[in-house]
């Protein structure tokens, strides 16, 4: 304790010098500094991007696998994972077709709307009870009355084909894991790293690979869904308890009986926690995979996007939000759904299975039905209802009466803070900047941590990102101190009080389940493109964490000592600010780090609305098929995100340490 | 155990040490290892040249407080974890030189464990968990699943085959993990302190259920406890276990007339007398009286004590009947109050 405080205080001297030397830099860089101070020379850059360029040429164009080509081996890939994605895009959407393009006929119509909303009835009816069924019907059924099933029905089909690929792939790759512990420090760095990359900076590789089109926007699905599965799955082994393993071990169990017949099943909750992770990643991706092909409903959103067509835009936007809320309660229902038996032993084969032959009758008759009412096969045009005229009257009524004041706002914000911190993070010299990181490394985690920041923001400078990077750095910054500004109190209020609480969890609950394109919708309809309206976005897709974290630390301080506090005549404000805070300190870090994290990947989607940083760079390579490009811009993003998750864990830990809470 | 019972669990300088280079380190040390070479090889030891010879149908209990190395034991006996050094000879076959297959083999057919936690599975019934070992093996459905049911109802479960594990108390979990050990009508049973998660009103009646199975079964039975009072009551013999090493091994009544440290001592203090002495073990030489009654050596005092009248003189009979000694009542008074301790 007494070295801690010893060690702390010429720490806090450098900090305040750090702060008056920044200054002073940005008052005085322009005229004693050489402009290749703050501007990082070009002919000094590493040409990593058209290294990777060309690597990825040589893999299309040169690679070869013994007797295939390295393309004709993805591409034969893309083959074989087009099979499942044809029959449910059949199954669901199109119908089975014979003949192509005009000539085709349709042999077996889609299946009917009846049976489809049937069906995800008795799913929620199984899983949980009439309430949640009634409401995954509710969701489909507003599919069908708001003219958005054909949509829907295609972005159901993929994500009904990619789930299963991505808990699979994570399932076995976790396993794995479990098994090799080399392994899993093999991939551990992998996960991170693929975890804050931008996905926009792989697409292009994808692109190369696969072709342009539904099975490629799949795979990037896939990709992109797959990291948590692959932790949860070892996470949830690895919390097998030992005894468990033993048993089957004594039982005589093979290897492979092990794993599937003990291991598996006994971690299937844990398990269920990751496929509802993929289900709502996955759903996340659907606006962004329609950039490299998809169809569906993020095809209509991003097209109406383009046009500007608000009302669309949004009909689609919140069909997306009705598909993610059924489909992430019906598996999270299925996740905590925990089967009871009391029942005697029957073994006919509709007592076993009472639901799923439900199901099929319903469908079946639904076909039949469908042969002879038309409106049974496909939802009738005269019933459905648009509200895409209402939106855009609406957008247009707050443009009218509100441009003024919304401009204003807009403006002042922009004026006093936004362009002010820019120009500041700008001017900085590299080398300072690059400095006082890593002696944030050094402060919070020693020279390991201020080693790990020095190279990291050192790749970013001399591939040529910097100017990018601290227009980065700028608008996540700010969006995170607004999101914390706004979330910690909000937090802290929540905390008080049980309903409240409850109120406050249920509405960040839902807009963590809003796929984070849907969050620029509004914000371009209000403030157009921007800077502004990126950090607008941001905010809103960010702020969940940092209330949640917040509210979650305050709410689990110990209740002896805060006991203690009352015992020692705290007023309320003594005991949030002297007790409640310091103790929550370390979980409301962990909520900081998350608002960055997120605000990160949701700054790499803003650049649709015209920022000028790394985002923007990874767009452009992506419209441009520039791997070498998107990839580099890419990662320089994914260090950013490490840089201050590392920096915040550490820092995290210290305080953790000193409450001697670990 | 008499000498005429078959070995079938024998256990010979095994050693099991937790650290790195730890049989290098053995090899250098040969058996002589003292606290201060391992605390300065950074190693612990969790179990310690430990040797046992277990009888077929024996009840041998492992007692030892937490930390005396007691689990890692019956772990090595069931290879579970691989001993450092050692031999385990099941059957007189080392049980350490089985490769995997013979290993799964033997497990499949001829060892059943009991955990203290149940580690019953959750997604399986209590049918699906009791026929899970031979589910394993591949029995048929129909098969196993007729054989699970007879087991589920000796344990007294009746009734419950389709519950699911979480849906039943403690007790009648472990009744569950006690008859899915037994559904491959195992030779050798370990049970890893089976009773020790239960409340001690369940725990008594479990080991009143214990003994009738044994009594039914036969087994031979490697029985784990932190509880000394559990291990008088079932064992046959016990070893009692401390830092890693066995310190005595014995029955009851040898441990509690002639313990051989202070810490055995310390165990065997409080136990009543009465409970672990045989007649046997406090008769004085037969003077050839006129007996009132016949009684076996292996009788325990605080059992036959109430058909004992005052002024009478009974005989002590060995298993052929043969008189060879005699006690009388006031010989098992002074028992009860403590003055003799055999």
């Amino acid at each position: 304790m007494a070295s801690d405080r010893v060690a702390r205080s010429p720490w806090r001297w450098f900090w305040s010098g750090a702060l008056v030397v920044s200054f002073g830099l940005y008052y005085l860089a322009g005229e004693l500094l050489p402009r290749a101070a703050t501007r990082y020379p070009a002919a000094w850059r590493i040409p990593l991007k058209d290294d990777i360029s060309a690597f990825m040429n040589w893999l299309i164009e040169d690679a070869t696998l013994g007797l295939v080509t390295f393309k004709e081996f993805t591409r034969g890939i893309a083959w074989v994972l087009e099979q499942p994605l044809n029959l449910a895009t059949s199954l669901f959407a199109t119908g089975f077709l014979s003949g192509v393009g005009s000539n085709a006929e349709q042999i077996l119509p889609p299946l009917s709307w009846v049976a489809v909303i049937a069906v995800v009835y008795l799913m929620g009816r199984y899983a949980r009870d009439v309430k949640l069924a009634l409401l995954v019907a509710g969701c489909f059924g507003y599919l069908a009355l708001f003219g958005q099933w054909h949509s829907a029905m295609v972005t159901l089909s993929s994500i009904v084909i990619a789930v299963p690929f991505g808990v699979a792939g994570g399932l076995l790759l976790g396993i794995a894991g479990y098994r090799w512990r080399a392994f899993e420090r093999a991939i551990t760095p992998v996960l991170d790293l693929m975890q804050t990359i931008p996905i926009f900076a792989y697409l292009v590789p994808i692109l190369f690979l696969f072709g342009f089109g539904p099975v490629a926007a799949m795979i990037g699905t896939i990709i992109y869904a797959m990291p948590p599965m692959v932790r949860v799955t070892m996470l949830a082994l690895r919390s097998v308890p030992d005894e468990v393993v033993e048993f089957g071990r004594m039982a005589g169990c093979t290897r492979r009986q092990l794993t599937w017949k003990v291991l598996v099943p006994s971690a299937s909750s844990g398990l269920m926690v990751g496929v509802n992770q993929v289900i709502m990643l996955s759903l996340n991706m659907v606006i962004i995979a329609s950039m490299i092909g998809a169809g569906g409903l993020g095809y209509d959103v991003l097209t109406s996007l383009r046009r500007l067509d608000i009302g669309a835009g949004i009909e689609a936007g919140v069909a997306i939000v009705v598909l993610a809320i059924a489909l992430d309660r019906l598996s999270q229902a299925y996740a905590a759904r925990t089967p009871t038996g009391r029942a005697g032993g029957e073994t006919s084969l509709v007592k076993r299975h009472p639901w799923t032959l439900l199901a099929l009758g319903i469908v079946v008759a639904a076909y039949l039905g469908g042969l002879l009412f038309a409106a049974l096969a496909e939802f009738p045009q005269a019933w459905q209802i648009t509200t895409g005229p209402f939106w855009t009257a609406l957008v247009k009524w707050v443009n009218v009466n509100f441009y003024d004041t919304l401009e204003a706002v807009k403006a002042a914000l922009l004026i006093n803070v936004l362009v002010p911190v820019k120009r500041f993070l700008l001017a900085m010299p590299w080398a300072w900047v690059i400095f006082l990181v890593a002696a944030a490394g050094w402060w919070l985690g020693g020279w390991r941590l201020s080693l790990l920041t020095a190279a990291l923001s050192t790749f970013i400078l001399v591939t040529g990102q910097w100017a990018d990077a601290m227009v980065t750095v700028y608008l996540t910054g700010i969006s995170v101190v607004i999101a914390a500004l706004i979330g910690i109190p909000v937090g802290i209020a929540a905390a008080g009080n049980d309903r409240a609480w409850r109120v406050v969890q249920a509405c960040i609950d839902t807009l963590q389940t809003l796929p984070s394109f849907v969050y620029l919708i509004p914000v371009v309809m209000l403030f157009r493109v921007g800077d502004f309206s990126a950090m607008i976005a941001i905010v809103a897709y960010a702020v969940a964490p940092a209330i949640r974290y917040t509210a979650h630390g305050i709410r689990y301080v110990p209740t002896e000592l805060v006991e203690a506090g009352i015992v020692s005549g705290c007023t309320p404000r003594q005991l949030l600010f002297k007790i409640r805070l310091p103790l929550a300190m370390p979980e409301i870090m962990l909520g900081i780090n998350q608002t960055i994290m997120l605000a990160l990947s949701m700054l790499v989607i803003t650049a649709l609305v015209g920022t000028r940083d790394l985002g923007q760079e990874v767009y452009i390579a992506l419209t441009k098929a520039d791997t070498g490009r998107g990839i580099v811009a890419g990662l320089s993003v994914a260090f950013i995100a490490i840089i201050a998750d590392r920096l915040i864990a550490a820092g995290s830990n210290r305080v953790r340490r000193r409450l001697g809470l670990q | 155990m008499t000498g005429d019972n078959r070995i079938k669990l024998a256990c010979q300088g095994v050693w099991k040490l937790f650290g790195n280079g730890e049989r290098e380190f053995l090899s250098r040390h040969g058996d002589s290892v003292d606290d201060e070479a391992l605390k300065r090889a950074g190693l612990i030891g969790a179990v310690r040249d430990v040797n046992l010879d277990i009888g077929e149908g024996e009840i041998f209990v492992i007692m030892g407080l937490s930390g005396s190395g007691k689990s890692t034991l019956v772990r090595c006996l069931s290879r579970l974890i691989e001993p450092t050094a050692g031999r385990i000879l099941f059957n007189g076959e080392d049980l350490l030189a089985a490769r995997e297959a013979e290993l799964i083999d033997i497990r499949r057919h001829k060892m059943g464990m009991v955990f203290q936690h149940f580690a019953l599975l959750p997604h399986l019934t209590v049918l699906g968990n009791v026929a899970f070992p031979l589910e394993v093996q591949g029995v048929a459905r129909r098969e196993r699943e007729s054989r699970a049911r007879e087991i589920i109802k000796l344990v007294g479960l009746e009734g419950r085959e389709r519950y699911f594990p979480r849906e039943l108390s403690g007790g009648q979990q472990q009744r569950v993990g006690i008859a899915r050990s037994l559904a491959v009508e195992p030779e050798l049973w370990f049970l890893d302190e089976p009773f020790s998660a239960l409340d001690p009103l369940i725990r008594r009646e479990m080991q009143d259920e214990f003994m009738r199975l044994q009594n039914v079964l036969h087994k031979t039975i490697v029985f784990i406890t932190h509880d000394f009072d559990e291990a008088i009551r079932l064992a046959d013999r016990i070893a009692i276990m401390k830092d890693g090493r066995v310190i005595q091994v014995g029955t009851p009544e040898e441990l509690v007339i002639a313990p051989a440290t202070d810490y055995v001592a310390e165990f065997t203090n409080h136990i009543p007398r009465a409970k672990v002495l045989t007649l046997g073990s406090i008769m004085r030489p037969s003077s050839s009286a006129a007996y009132a009654e016949r009684f076996h050596a292996d009788e325990r005092v605080a059992d036959v004590a109430v058909r004992f009248d005052a002024g009478n003189v009974y005989a002590v009979v060995n298993a052929g009947g043969d008189v060879v000694g005699e006690v009388t009542r006031d010989d098992l008074v002074e028992v009860f109050m403590g003055r003799r301790d055999g």
